[in-house]
């Protein structure tokens, strides 16, 4: 019987409403207890934690590679892969391939989403039920819209026999054609096509009310507009069964950040205007938006140093993550323990994970960081496999200084 | 003196006399966006320059001597790739076109590398024009050697605008104050969007009149007046630009027909009309008579300036070429 202290530390876990100074113990994997005043087994291991928070690992519900040391580092304990592999994940064997790897790799926990339709084309339902089997925590067509209403509709229907969480891109096709960056001055100027928020919102619209009709779990993958913050908050106060999540690059950046061609700041949906950048910050700290997602896109400089239109869309995320989101808790826009609720037990909830709280009895699955501590992003400082990040040389505070998995630390900042 | 002459004093400053004398801040010149009034003044003057020697029986000077121009056009051209070849040849500079049909970018080869290719090849100067915006600044990242931008997808088409700018002087005498009315395609456009900063930094007053459907989101925010009709647009014009309506850059339903596109938006004698009596028409060419602009219009000797434009592109381009090779020169002499 091996056991951990963690003393001193300030632990917040929103499901349990906690947020106090004080130790927890880990024994074999397992948190066993929780608490301002506890004794520490015999011959347990202590660790001070000085006063840092303590909190459940995070859960990244949008990850597009496993990039497990970039993941550790940025305090992810769980990542949800999107189906958009080398492989399309629309079928069992590829669930379980995916499964069995990160079993192998004994540290981050890997769970798969598959493809909501045959090969992401939209057009016939993919074997949701064997891949839920195999392990598959939801399904997505990742970054296409399933544009087809009808296709849509047959999907929630089937869907709700497996009580399963369809994933939507939210981005109307038509509208969106041929765009490569957000419909404003910017894009205008610099005389690239582009996407107007509406074709956001009206996404949202449609898949609300079709998830009215037939009572669909639904989550917005990615809400990047006014518009959509619009469409989500009048669903929501009507009782529709639908969820969405932001990654950080909508709350640093908006669309000026593509001035002068930066292929860097290319991501889908396409970085907006300010107004949308602070109401998404107002709408992480309202709740409205249930989730904080990495949207983790290792790309090559080969794929990404190209003419804007042509260039790759994606950005690394996972490293930097808490830094990049933490400053509108620092600006006193989003509380605390929201934040930390948006990146752990919210994803649990929503996947239905026995994950992302420091209950007693479940996985030592615990992240410590020290939100004030000052550094700069660099990018050939990144672990990542690909140093394609938007947020090259951006200083920030905040930083992961234990990663720990079924109570064994993986990751020291 | 009322308070609106001391607002246009700067841009009156700015066209009388430049502050620095000889200045161009840049290496390349990609886009007029970043370009302030002092430099574009000074590209200008030295164009006025050379349009008086090409009207000379000796043509040929030979400034640039032993100094190689690469003009590589990605997209077909025929009046812009013409201007810089005789340009380039007028300076005495040796120059090599090459269209893509028979590059290795057909094979398969990256913007980058074609550009690493050519960078090693020396040139003195290089002349772009690409189908996608930013493609020209992406490579010029890449090269020694001066780049030239002429014409990148949407976005800028830097010697048009100047060229443009200098037949609006020759024939008004300066361009602050112009009212400059831009109409027709404005959105698939990129000789729209550098006329537009040129002409703002200048101190010229910019309409742009066009179909709702092919005005872009948001081009109030660079400075232009926005009109969807065209007799609401031409009013007391001092200048009319027309473009021309790209259909092969056209991917979607933005009009019914060209029958319908020359009813409401074409250039007729008819909605010239309330524009000032001296009004100047222009087009940056190649035209499409009858669609955007009716033919006795186009050829009105007292109001058409298009076959001057033509002539002016060889003098700004002699400019460009002279003003950014400037630091080869002095290794020459």
């Amino acid at each position: 019987m091996t056991s951990t202290v963690y003393i001193d530390a300030k632990i917040i876990d929103p499901a349990n409403k906690i947020d106090m100074l004080g130790s927890l113990i880990t024994t074999d994997g397992k948190i066993t207890a929780v608490g301002a005043d506890i004794t520490p087994p015999k011959g347990a291991e202590i660790v001070e934690c000085d006063g840092r928070i303590l909190c459940p690992g995070f859960i990244d519900m949008r990850a597009h590679d496993v990039d497990t040391e970039a993941a550790l580092a940025g305090g992810i304990t769980t990542l949800i892969l999107q189906p958009d592999q080398t492989t399309t994940i629309d079928h069992d064997s590829a669930v379980e391939r995916i499964i069995s790897r990160a079993k192998a790799g004994k540290s981050l926990k890997v769970y798969p989403m598959g493809a909501a339709t045959k090969g992401m084309q939209g057009a016939e339902i993919a074997e949701i039920g064997k891949m839920l089997t195999s392990g598959a925590v939801a399904v997505t067509d990742c970054r296409k819209s399933v544009a087809n209403a009808q296709v849509m509709r047959r999907l929630m229907e089937y869907c709700r026999y497996f009580d399963c969480l369809i994933v939507q891109f939210a981005e109307e096709p038509a509208l969106a054609s041929n765009g490569v960056a957000h419909e404003g001055h910017i894009a205008s100027g610099m005389g690239l096509n582009g996407i107007p928020a509406i074709a956001e919102a009206i996404q949202i619209e449609r898949d609300a009310l079709l998830s009215e009709l037939t009572g669909a779990k639904l989550h917005i993958a990615l809400v990047s507009s006014r518009e959509g913050l619009k469409a989500i908050r009048a669903a929501k106060d009507r009782g529709v069964n639908i969820t969405c999540s932001v990654a950080p690059h909508y709350l640093q950046l908006n669309h000026n950040a593509m001035d002068g061609f930066r292929t860097f700041a290319k991501v889908s949906p396409p970085l907006r205007e300010e107004e949308d950048r602070l109401a998404l910050i107002e709408a992480l700290g309202d709740g409205t938006i249930d989730t904080l997602v990495s949207d983790h896109d290792p790309r090559s400089v080969d794929v990404k140093r190209l003419p804007f239109a042509q260039a790759a869309t994606g950005v690394i995320g996972f490293e930097t993550m808490l830094a990049a989101s933490l400053s509108c808790v620092h600006s006193g826009q989003v509380r605390m323990t929201r934040l930390i609720a948006s990146l752990t037990c919210n994803p649990a909830k929503i996947l239905g994970l026995n994950l992302g709280t420091l209950t007693a009895g479940s996985a030592a699955d615990i992240t410590i960081f020290d939100p004030d501590m000052p550094w700069r992003i660099e990018a050939e400082n990144l672990l990542g496999t690909s140093k394609n990040t938007a947020f090259d040389t951006l200083p920030c505070q905040g930083k992961v200084w234990r990663t720990i998995t079924d109570g064994i630390c993986v990751y020291k900042g | 003196m009322s308070k609106k002459t001391q607002n246009h004093e700067s841009y009156e400053r700015a066209e009388i006399t430049p502050p620095s004398g000889n200045y161009f801040p840049d290496k390349h010149l990609l886009g007029i966006k970043d370009l302030d009034p002092t430099a574009i003044k000074y590209l200008l003057d030295t164009a006025e320059i050379y349009a008086e020697q090409n009207r000379q029986s000796n043509k040929t000077t030979h400034k640039l001597r032993g100094l190689t121009l690469i003009n590589l056009f990605f997209e077909n051209s025929t009046r812009t790739l013409m201007s810089f070849e005789i340009a380039g040849k007028r300076l005495g500079m040796d120059t090599v076109s090459m269209a893509t049909n028979n590059s290795s970018i057909k094979k398969g080869e990256t913007l980058l590398d074609t550009a690493l290719t050519l960078n090693a090849m020396h040139p003195d100067a290089l002349v772009v024009r690409h189908g996608d915006s930013g493609a020209v600044k992406l490579l010029a990242e890449k090269m020694d050697c001066a780049v030239l931008n002429a014409g990148d997808g949407r976005h800028e088409h830097p010697t048009q605008a100047l060229l443009d700018a200098l037949t609006i002087r020759r024939r008004k005498g300066k361009l602050h104050g112009q009212i400059v009315a831009i109409c027709g395609d404005v959105t698939h456009s990129r000789v729209a969007r550098s006329n537009i900063y040129l002409l703002n930094a200048m101190g010229a007053r910019v309409r742009i009149v066009a179909p709702p459907t092919l005005i872009p989101v948001g081009v109030e925010r660079m400075g232009v007046e926005v009109f969807t009709d065209m007799k609401e647009g031409l009013k007391d014009c001092d200048v009319v630009m027309m473009l021309r309506l790209q259909q092969e850059r056209m991917q979607g339903a933005f009009l019914p027909s060209l029958r319908e596109y020359y009813k409401f938006w074409g250039l007729t004698y008819e909605k010239l009309a309330v524009a000032k009596d001296d009004v100047l028409v222009m087009h940056p060419g190649p035209m499409n008579r009858g669609v955007e602009i009716a033919s006795d219009v186009a050829d009105d000797i007292n109001r058409s300036a298009i076959q001057e434009q033509v002539e002016m592109g060889v003098a700004v381009r002699m400019a460009c070429l002279d003003i950014l090779t400037r630091d080869r020169q002095e290794v020459l002499s």
